[in-house]
């Protein structure tokens, strides 16, 4: 027993790297979506788009890049698929100038689908750097920021943003954060203008923003992965983080298994030491 | 056929990247570099065509009077920065790094004050007993109350160092740093859950956009 332990704890590192592999890429490969109930988070972010009435202006903001475009990706996704379903209307904008490009890529690809048009149903404004003074400058009037959208073209020929001045006219900020942006969104957007907030987060960043959850500054948080997949469900969409769950519940087990492996036989090893 | 190329560059420099895992080697150099790279490219080229052009540019072009000479001042905060390398001149940089650090500073005491610690305080004020609709529910949620409540007093009398951590004041310590540690431990399996999320998406990519297999 010591002997195998001995060796186990000598193992190369190549190995466990080739089992998280197989224990991702199988559970892919079986095509299988494990049946999942929506965290209660997740729902309410859901319920809340749902009451908003027909016809009212959401913004998004894109604050994440391709490293953590697997799990905010499918929440952007989901959202512009939620909203245009219920004929929304979406301006979208951003704070980290690498992500902007996923975000128009998807707006364009989605708002095709439901057609809609550009101008009327959604607007891409584009980036500005300087997140808290970009948020507070937005708060008071949107032309501070943006004389114009993301081709140069003046914000009052957009019928949209004829209608947009500032968070008034905004019933909902959808923010996807792979860091410290959706802190100003909620210390300057909401504590400042009452800007209504969700943000759909990376799982690092998840325990950072339920604090702000438990004192109702934000609505909900959309967390990692899983939050992505609860939302896809609540929507009735099959997408990539959906079919994410199985081999993440997959991969966990076997960490676990080798978080469990690994104290035993350290724990082992040190008794036959002594 | 233009994504099919860019499937297989992105193919390509997925699996450099990964290659690492095996060992270091000439072909992770190569997909680090242009990362690094084209990454800074992009964000200069941004920072120019949304923030410097329109604001500058086509400021100066449309605006006037005052206002087209106020984005003067923006202008010379912005080159003062670019002098840092004229060592002569070096030293009217600090004048922009000390604009942007006061307003840093302004926005984040205003910020923090406003939206985090006041509203975080106000949160913990919470009843310890709730009452339910059912016998459970109300102990979970009065357990809920009475650990936010506690947790975050025991927490920051943790961090309480003008007397000794001994008789009451070190059992409520060691409780604040047990929910320290129970929150250091969700964190942390946030975090793993995060990066093998990373992984699936960027396998997944290779399995259904690459290769086809799903």
């Amino acid at each position: 027993m010591v002997n195998f332990l001995k060796k186990l704890a000598g193992i190369d590192r190549r190995i466990i790297y080739l089992a998280v592999f197989l224990a991702t890429a199988v559970p892919i490969l079986t095509k299988a979506i494990l049946k999942i109930e929506p965290l209660p988070e997740v729902r309410k972010a859901y319920e809340y788009i749902e009451s908003l009435p027909e016809g009212s202006i959401v913004m998004v903001s894109i604050d994440y890049d391709a490293a953590s475009m697997p799990e905010l990706q499918p929440m952007l996704e989901t959202f512009l698929h939620h909203s245009f379903r219920k004929n929304l209307k979406v301006i979208m904008l951003g704070h980290w100038a690498l992500g902007l490009p996923l975000g128009q890529q998807a707006l364009e690809e989605i708002a095709k689908k439901y057609n809609k048009k550009y101008g009327e149903d959604y607007v891409f404004l584009g980036y500005r750097p300087g997140v808290a003074a970009v948020i507070i400058n937005l708060g008071k009037e949107f032309r501070n920021v943006f004389s114009g959208d993301y081709a140069y073209t003046p914000l009052d020929s957009l019928p949209l943003m004829r209608k947009v001045r500032n968070y008034k006219e905004i019933k909902l900020l959808y923010g996807l954060e792979a860091g410290a942006v959706g802190d100003s969104w909620i210390q300057y957007g909401y504590a400042r203008y009452n800007l209504p907030i969700i943000l759909g987060t990376t799982a690092v960043m998840t325990p950072d923003y339920y604090p702000y959850m438990q004192a109702n500054q934000v609505i909900s948080v959309i967390g990692g992965l899983r939050g992505a997949a609860d939302y896809e469900t609540l929507v009735g969409i099959s997408g990539q983080a959906s079919i994410g769950m199985l081999p993440q519940s997959v991969i966990h087990l076997v960490i676990i298994a080798f978080i469990i492996i690994g104290n035993v036989g350290f724990l082992v090893l040190r008794r036959a030491k002594k | 056929m233009t994504t099919i190329i860019w499937t297989w560059v992105a193919a390509f420099f997925t699996l450099a990247i990964l290659s690492f895992l095996y060992k270091d080697n000439p072909l992770y150099k190569f997909a680090e570099h242009v990362y690094v790279g084209s990454s800074a490219a992009f964000t200069v080229l941004y920072v120019w065509v949304f923030d410097a052009y329109p604001k500058l540019v086509i400021g100066f072009k449309e605006k006037a009077g005052m206002q087209k000479y106020m984005l003067v001042i923006p202008l010379l905060l912005s080159l003062f920065i670019i002098l840092r390398f004229i060592r002569p001149l070096s030293w009217l940089s600090r004048w922009s790094i000390a604009f942007t650090v006061g307003m840093a500073a302004g926005l984040g005491i205003t910020g923090l004050t406003q939206g985090f610690l006041v509203p975080q305080v106000q949160a913990s004020f919470l009843p310890l007993f709730v009452r339910g609709e059912t016998v459970g529910q109300t102990v979970l949620l009065t357990m809920n109350n009475v650990i936010i409540v506690f947790g975050t007093i025991f927490t920051i009398l943790y961090f309480y160092f003008s007397r000794e951590h001994k008789g009451v004041l070190g059992v409520s310590s060691k409780v604040g740093v047990t929910i320290l540690m129970l929150t250091f431990g969700a964190s942390f399996g946030y975090t793993i859950m995060a990066r093998i999320s990373l992984l699936i998406g960027r396998i997944y990519f290779l399995l259904h956009n690459w290769l086809r297999l799903v």
